[in-house]
């Protein structure tokens, strides 16, 4: 452990017209670290990401933002103490330019009202120069609109946004699962970056591969429940594919085509 | 805040993975470029208005072309304006209003009953009409936003409830559907008189209308709450933006916007007709969307409104100046609304795949 939690989950449940989507989910984030949530489909990665965001609130249990208890009313109070979310899509506006897009909602402006105006020269300039920082060479003119950016740029340009207006927990909602190898890779790496300035990200993803690339610990939800928890290096690649497909039906699987080819490895 | 409030950066320049030569950020444009005319999502609504100028110069003459021709189509291009520029910014916000027609005809009347029929001073009529629009737009804008019911279907229910309601109260408190008023000078130079003899006050308004819009669509913060809105709703919520907010605003300018119309359509004929207006609902929509603005919104220029407002009017008007029959001009509108939604799709996609002929590297 490098330092106290900044997001502290405690047996946090939340359940739909009394069906549980999520039951007693216990979690530490912490600065400088990478938390990866591992899980299929269903699993209630996304209804974790709700809570945690501020568009649910838990049924039962409590949340804890730098030790102190929160109760989210709506995004907004997520975001007024340092949680900033970034959606598979990067949840940016596809006909903005990018320099609109980056401080949509926290637009910088001159003068006095009411001839107090948007600083598009400033909002243009601080864009380019953050994406920049971030690797992003390619944007060069805060007028681009943000469709003409690849799915990676997106991304990188919604993470950008985050951590300039001082986003403590990032949370990023499969990030990875929509782009290419190359892309994936640089989004990895901003992830790292991130990390190493000591922002606490929470990485949500079906992929082990990058999940293991760039996480410190993990955490496994299975049917709304924490499967497991483990830091990195404790568990192989294979036992955590396995218990993300559901261990036992995996093996019946395997047994099953065992008989029907021969045995069978699975990477 | 009188200065420049961005906040501080609040991220030291950590570590940088991914270093690479970092060009200095160069964000503005530089001089003139076919690339970047052809990449404005108004080009295809310039050329539209270049078109149907042409033609009817061409098949209507110099009489078209003359003063008298000039005004007959700025003047209609003038009150459609008042109601598409509004109409156009709650569109890019994603939203749509079809009680525009009923609120020109209610505004209309209820100034000429206080100040016609019952003899109230005149002020009191045009603020009563322009009140009773700014309450209608935001009955619009709680009902869409309180109950997530489609604004097509909100406003529209709204257009016939209010068209029933002027109509019954007209008949109830006058007797007549035709509501007569006498303007004093100061009201009809205002709003009712023709500049030069042929030119309307309301391009004035228009005008005047038009600066401010564009002001606060592209200078302002709450432009780009609108192009948010429009373009994602949840989040631009998410961001912070109260969306609600600036909807229930939205939708209380187009109805003012009416209004206004409606009060200058009453100074200008001196009476007020209970069915006055209705054409306002689609020509309005018509303009906008020849203007270039997405019908899903997210996306639009109030340059492009105006030309879309110049090429119906010029359309509208020009049919008359070739000896056709006018029953043309719609077909013709048809057909324009048409091919301008195709090109300007056209002309989206080219913006949206722009390498912007400015990018040179490759990301890492």
């Amino acid at each position: 452990m490098t330092g106290a939690p900044l997001l502290k989950l405690e047996q946090v449940s939340k359940s739909f017209a009394g069906n549980n989507a999520l039951t007693d989910i216990s979690l530490e984030v912490v600065p400088g670290e990478v938390l990866c949530l591992l899980g299929d489909n269903g699993a209630g990665k996304s209804t974790l990401i709700k809570v945690l965001s501020g568009v649910h609130k838990p049924s039962s249990g409590r949340m804890y933002v730098e030790g102190r208890e929160v109760q989210f009313d709506s995004p907004k109070d997520a975001s007024d103490v340092g949680i900033a979310t970034v959606h598979q899509y990067g949840g940016t506006f596809p006909l903005m330019s990018v320099a609109r897009c980056f401080f949509v909602g926290k637009e910088p402006t001159k003068g006095v009202w009411p001839v107090r105006y948007f600083d598009k020269k400033t909002a243009g300039d601080i864009t380019v120069r953050e994406m920049q920082k971030l690797g992003i060479t390619r944007v060069t003119d805060g007028n681009r609109l943000v469709g003409s950016l690849s799915g990676g740029e997106r991304q990188s340009l919604a993470i950008a946004r985050a951590v300039y207006f001082g986003a403590k927990v990032l949370i990023l909602d499969e990030p990875t699962s929509a782009l290419g190898v190359k892309q994936a890779t640089h989004v990895l790496r901003i992830i790292m970056q991130a990390r190493a300035q000591g922002i606490a990200v929470v990485f949500v993803t079906h992929n082990v591969t990058h999940a293991m690339t760039v996480g410190d610990q993990f955490a496994v939800l299975i049917h709304g429940r924490k499967a497991d928890g483990f830091r990195k290096g404790e568990r192989t690649r294979e036992q955590i594919t396995d218990l993300m497909a559901g261990g036992e039906a995996m093996a019946e699987l395997e047994a099953e085509l065992a008989e029907l080819t021969g045995p069978i490895r699975v990477p | 805040m009188s200065h420049t409030s961005v906040p501080s950066a609040a991220v030291p320049a950590g570590p940088t993975l991914a270093t690479g030569p970092q060009p200095a950020p160069s964000s503005v444009g530089s001089g003139f470029s076919w690339r970047k005319i052809t990449h404005r999502p108004e080009t295809g609504a310039l050329a539209g208005t270049v078109v149907v100028f042409v033609f009817f110069a061409i098949f209507g003459g110099r009489q078209f072309l003359s003063t008298g021709g000039t005004a007959s189509w700025l003047n209609i291009a003038a009150e459609l304006a008042i109601i598409a520029l509004p109409i156009g910014l709650l569109m890019i916000a994603g939203e749509f209003d079809l009680s525009v027609g009923s609120v020109v005809a209610a505004s209309s009347v209820t100034t000429a009953v206080i100040s016609g029929a019952w003899g109230a001073p005149l002020i009191v009529g045009v603020l009563a009409g322009l009140a009773l629009g700014a309450l209608t737009g935001f009955i619009n804008g709680l009902m869409v936003t309180r109950t997530n019911v489609p604004s097509f279907i909100v406003t529209l229910a709204m257009q016939f409830a209010l068209a029933g309601l002027t109509l019954g109260l007209a008949r109830l408190l006058t007797g007549s559907t035709n509501v007569p008023v006498t303007p004093d000078p100061f009201f009809k130079t205002v709003f009712g008189s023709l500049i030069a003899g042929q030119f309307a006050v309301s391009i004035v308004w228009a005008i005047g209308i038009t600066l401010v819009i564009a002001w606060i669509l592209q200078m302002t913060r709450y432009g780009n709450w609108i192009f948010a809105i429009g373009g994602d709703s949840q989040s631009a919520r998410a961001a912070g933006i109260p969306v609600s907010k600036v909807k229930i605003g939205l939708f209380m300018s187009t109805s003012i916007g009416a209004a206004l119309v409606g009060v200058i359509q009453t100074m200008l004929y001196n009476s007020a007709q209970t069915g006055a207006g209705q054409s306002f609902v689609f020509n309005t929509i018509i303009a906008v969307v020849v203007g270039g603005v997405l019908l899903t919104g997210g996306y639009g220029s109030v340059f492009g409104i105006i030309l879309g407002c110049l090429t119906f009017a010029i359309v509208n008007q020009g049919i008359y100046h070739t000896g056709w029959n006018s029953d043309w001009a719609s077909l013709i509108l048809g057909i324009l609304l048409l091919a301008a939604v195709l090109m300007n799709n056209t002309f989206r996609r080219l913006a949206l795949s722009a390498n912007g002929g400015k990018s040179k590297k490759k990301g890492a």
